[in-house]
Order: structure tokens, then sequence, then C-alpha cells
């Protein structure tokens, strides 16, 4: 079904074909623009925490005080919150995991690059399997096999009557439903918002060189206008998704190793 | 104008998590205003609700473009 709609004047307006791109080096090749951004955010991911770990003093410089204060907001605010004390074998990963994201989120409204990595799906599906494995490797370890399973189907505190129905419910939910969600999430949040900067750019830019007229510029300022807050609020929501995708995985991890759930 | 019918069904399926966000974040303001020095143990759960809320409407964004 075709979900581009077509106005009579000729706007195209922004869809999923906004997210194919060609080949970075022409036909044949396959370097494409989000694997392009990929490589840069891992490079500024490594080269950030190298160079404000790398020379660390007790008063910390500018760029020490940066990283420290990354990885104490992920420490504090998330693995020790939501995992306990057991949270600071996990604070490297969920640290990794949360600059990884937060970058290739913010590349979306990056000049020049202005693409959310993360708005193809193979980046948040294959970050969300790595969650997966990590949990159920920590639930089956400190559990055991069948102690893992029967914390997971059968939680203590629920009348006798409630099992048939309740275990393949929380057996899906833990196996499917989580991995699906944590992808979809952050896929489609950084799609939507990717979308809401097109129309509104493309859209203003339209209206005021294409349509023009009175109405045209007043209506296209508007909406150049309204991009710029939504910009804003853009970089506000990507933050918060490499957050929520983070928090997450730490409560998942935090459930697999307690015993009564 | 032509169009498809996906995205009114997606404008009717914000309605739900739009009244849940509401919600959620109603009852954090009101928790906070109660108790000002609860505010860092609301946030985190108050993030959560929201992002599980929100999931439904994600799903339908995915489901619109893919169906």
């Amino acid at each position: 079904m075709s979900t581009r709609i077509v106005a009579e004047s000729g706007f195209h307006s922004p869809g999923p074909a906004d997210f194919e791109f060609p080949p970075l080096f022409g036909e044949g090749t396959f370097f494409t623009k989000p694997m392009l951004v990929i490589v840069l955010g891992t490079i500024a991911v490594g080269a950030f925490f190298y160079f404000a770990a790398r020379r660390s003093t007790l008063v910390p410089g500018k760029l020490q005080f940066a990283g420290e204060a990354v990885y104490g907001f992920v420490r504090d605010g998330i693995a020790r919150d939501a995992i306990g004390r057991e949270g600071i074998k996990y604070v490297p990963y969920l640290v990794t995991l949360f600059g990884f994201i937060a970058v290739l989120n913010i590349s979306g409204i990056i000049p020049v690059l202005q693409l959310p990595a993360t708005s193809k799906i193979a980046i948040p599906l294959f970050l969300a399997l790595i969650s997966w494995v990590i949990y159920n490797y920590v639930g089956i370890s400190r559990q055991g096999f069948g102690g893992y399973f029967k914390n997971m189907m059968f939680p203590p505190g629920v009348p006798k009557a409630i099992y048939p129905l309740l275990a393949p419910l929380e057996f899906f939910s833990t196996f499917i439903v989580r991995p699906f969600t944590l992808t979809l999430r952050l896929t489609f949040n950084m799609f939507a918002g990717h979308l809401v900067l097109l129309l509104t750019i493309l859209g203003g830019e339209y209206l005021i060189f294409e349509y023009q007229g009175l109405v045209g510029i007043a209506a296209g300022s508007v909406s150049i206008l309204f991009s710029i807050v939504l910009t804003f609020f853009e970089a506000f929501v990507q933050i918060l998704q490499a957050y929520v995708f983070v928090l997450l995985s730490a409560i998942y991890i935090g459930g697999a190793l307690s015993h009564e759930h | 104008m032509e169009g498809s019918l996906n995205m009114v069904g997606l404008g009717l399926a914000a309605i739900g998590p739009g009244v849940g966000i509401g919600l959620i974040f109603a009852a954090y303001i009101n928790g906070v205003a109660r108790q000002p020095e609860a505010r860092s143990v609301l946030q985190g759960i108050a993030i959560l609700g929201f992002a599980l809320a929100e999931a439904l409407f994600i799903i339908a964004i995915g489901l619109a473009f893919a169906i």
C-alpha cells in the first residue's frame, strides 16, 4: 500500500523512501550513509572515552569531567537504581551502550550528517539482541537453567489457579516481547522524529521557494521556525530514548539477577 | 489528494497512549509537588512508565508504515 501522499502541486511528502540510501561510492559498492554515520559515531564515542580517561588527574580537566559525568550518570542513575549493589559489574556495558546509542541518535540533528543511524532497524535490533543474550545468560548462570525458567514463568506469591494463564504469558513477554519492544521503541522514535523534521523543513522550503506569494512565504516561515523548535525537542527525545533503552536493559538484568521474580 | 487509511488509524492509535502518558506525568507532578525530596526516585519510575505506555504507539507507527 502506498504511504506517500502526493498533492496536485507536486510536493512529495517525506516517507519511508527517505530512509533508503544509494551507495556512497557509486553503483556496486555497499557503503551507504547510515554505515558512514555508524563508523563516525563509533570513532567519536571511542575517542571521547579514550581521551577522557587517558591522563586522569585528581582535579579533572574539562574532558575528564565530561567523561566522568556520563559514567557517573549511568552508574548512579541507572545501574545502582535498577540493578542494585551488583550493578557495578554491568556498568561498562551500560556506559558503552548509552554512549553508542546517544551518539547515533544525536547524529540526526548534526548538520551535514542529519540522519539518526538508529532509525535503521538493524542497529537497535542488534543492540537489543546483545541485551537479550546478557540478561538471559546472567539469569541462567545465577539461578541455574531450571531455576531461571521456574522463577520467570511461575513467580511465587500468585494463586496456583492463575499459573496456566500466567506461565505462557510470562514466557512470551520475556523472550519475545522484550527484545521486540526495545528494538521498535528506539527505531520508530528516531524514524518518526526524522520524518517530522524532514516534513517541516522540506515543507517550509517548498512553501517559500515554490508556492511563493504572501501565504506561501508566511506559512513557510512558520514551518521553518517550528522546525528549529522541533530540532531542540528532538535532541531531548534522542537523549531520553538512549536513557530508556539503557534503563530497560538494566532493569531486565536486575530482574534476572534477583530471586523473587 | 491521495493518502493511506493507515495514517488515519495511526492518528486514532495516538489517543490511548496520549491519555496514558498524560496520566503518568500528572501523577509524577502530583507526587513531586507533595514531596519534593522524592523527585529523583519518582523520575526514573515516571520515565519508565512513559516508555512502556509509548511503546504501544511506537508499534502502531511501525505497523502503519509496514503493512
